[in-house]
């Protein structure tokens, strides 16, 4: 568990690739620098999808939680 | 007591379903236990496939609109209206002004895609588009007058309408100037939000190598931020800027406020169970096509297939019998290549599309189809 506190959820379980992806690139647009995004999202592809992403956009994934049947990003907007 | 089921949306979704439901409901309805209303808040249908032709001079808009009431069966009560509000608890629709609200036992949503270009600084003064009827024919005044310089063509909305148009207009651009000897005075640039082409990653797989061999240079993990018309500068959020001579998007998409309104899903899709397509947070609401929030690409395929199934499900239901026909995932869709040539490609749920080899008999098979497009509209095809 982490301890990260988000300032935004987006819940995109049940979405299929890249609806996730665009999720929180949708909600990204929206917050303000410093602010911390949760994706959560059951799909296997945003595993590889939303790190590449970060990294090329140059906001920082904080962490990824590994959750019973999904997974918890934490992007934080640069 | 008779049974009243509305339909609001007169686009593909809506309109294959009521003349679907005339036609399996043909004995209640003339014994009037049951009553279809279709609302839809203009007289027209209109089919946004043709809008792909009309940049390039192929066709015009009128191509693609007809009047409803020529449409839609004589049993259908078709009502030209706009609901504003949507009550699922007492399973009434709201309307402007004084006109009385009208209550339903079985509600359809099939309200489809808006355009929304002003989430984007810019765009609307910057940009062209051919998601619209006048985005189309703006975009053709311009088009036909390019010869030379930097045409971009961004993807900013995801989802959006019909996922393999982006891939079509450059395709098609690619070709037609270089049939009419352009090609080499004319740069062509593709921009998508993710690390590929396009969404599916089978179609993305197909289509990268047709346009590095064509010259089409590709601009992936590129998020429009914001639009300098005077500069002519198109920036992303990943920081990348693109100066542009002919800015193309696909603008961002939303469905309608209403939706979300009434709770029923966020950003105007319906949250629905991606089988039954019934809505997850009222009774009696079902969702299809764009407004449904399946997963699946919002295309006219997707729309009349779900609307089949809808059909089947309320039929069963008036009738007192359990529902058990399910959407599969089925999508269907024809993608140009160029100006004489087209792939196809058909997937589901389980099953990932795999690109046909682009012919002039798939090219022509898609022509054909958009014109006899009416008769799928009229619920025959």
């Amino acid at each position: 568990m982490t301890d990260i506190e988000p300032d935004e959820t987006v819940d995109a379980r049940g979405a299929a690739c890249p609806g996730p992806l665009m999720d929180l690139i949708g909600t990204i647009r929206d917050v303000e620098s410093g602010d911390v995004v949760r994706l959560l999202s059951d799909a296997e592809q945003s595993l590889t999808d939303v790190p590449e992403w970060a990294e090329e956009a140059g906001n920082e994934l904080l962490a990824v939680e590994e959750l019973d049947d999904h997974n918890a990003f934490y992007v934080e907007k640069s | 007591m008779t049974e009243h089921v509305v339909i609001v949306g007169g686009g593909t979704g809506g309109t294959v379903l009521a003349n679907d439901l005339a036609d399996r409901l043909d004995a209640e309805l003339d014994a009037g236990d049951v009553r279809i209303t279709l609302i839809n808040d203009g007289p027209d249908h209109v089919y946004k496939p043709v809008w792909l032709y009309v940049p390039f001079g192929q066709r015009e808009p009128a191509d693609g609109r007809r009047p409803l009431d020529e449409l839609v069966d004589d049993a259908v009560d078709l009502r030209i209206d706009r609901v504003t509000a949507i009550d699922t608890e007492a399973q009434r629709l709201q309307f402007d002004g004084t006109t009385p609200s009208v209550g339903y036992d079985h509600l359809v949503l099939a309200t489809g895609s808006t355009l929304e270009p002003e989430q984007i600084p810019g765009l609307a003064e910057g940009g062209h588009d051919y998601y619209s009827e006048s985005g189309s024919t703006a975009l053709r005044d311009e088009l036909l007058e390019f010869t030379e310089g930097h045409l971009v063509l961004s993807v900013i909305g995801s989802p959006h309408m019909c996922p393999a148009a982006p891939l079509e207009f450059v395709f098609m651009a690619d070709d037609w100037f270089r049939e009419r000897g352009l090609r080499e005075d004319v740069d062509i640039t593709y921009t998508y939000p993710i690390q590929r082409v396009h969404g599916n990653p089978h179609i993305a797989e197909w289509a990268r190598p047709i346009m590095d061999e064509r010259g089409i240079e590709v601009e992936t993990f590129f998020n429009a931020e914001e639009v300098d018309p005077d500069s002519e500068t198109l920036t992303s959020m990943e920081g990348t800027d693109l100066d542009y001579d002919l800015l193309v998007t696909i603008p961002p998409h939303g469905g309608i406020d209403l939706i979300e309104e009434a709770g029923l899903g966020d950003n105007g899709w319906v949250d629905v169970d991606k089988h039954t397509l019934e809505a997850e947070a009222a009774d009696n609401v079902y969702a299809l096509g764009d407004t449904a929030d399946t997963g699946v690409p919002n295309a006219g395929s997707v729309a009349h297939y779900q609307a089949g199934v809808v059909g089947q499900r309320l039929a069963s239901q008036i009738r007192g019998r359990p529902a058990t026909a399910t959407y599969d995932g089925k999508t269907l869709c024809f993608i140009e290549t160029g100006m004489d040539a087209a792939s196809f490609v058909e997937f589901d749920y389980e099953n990932q599309p795999s690109p046909a080899p682009p012919s002039e008999k798939l090219h022509w098979s898609k022509l054909a189809y958009n014109e006899s497009y009416w008769l799928t509209a009229r619920g025959l095809l």
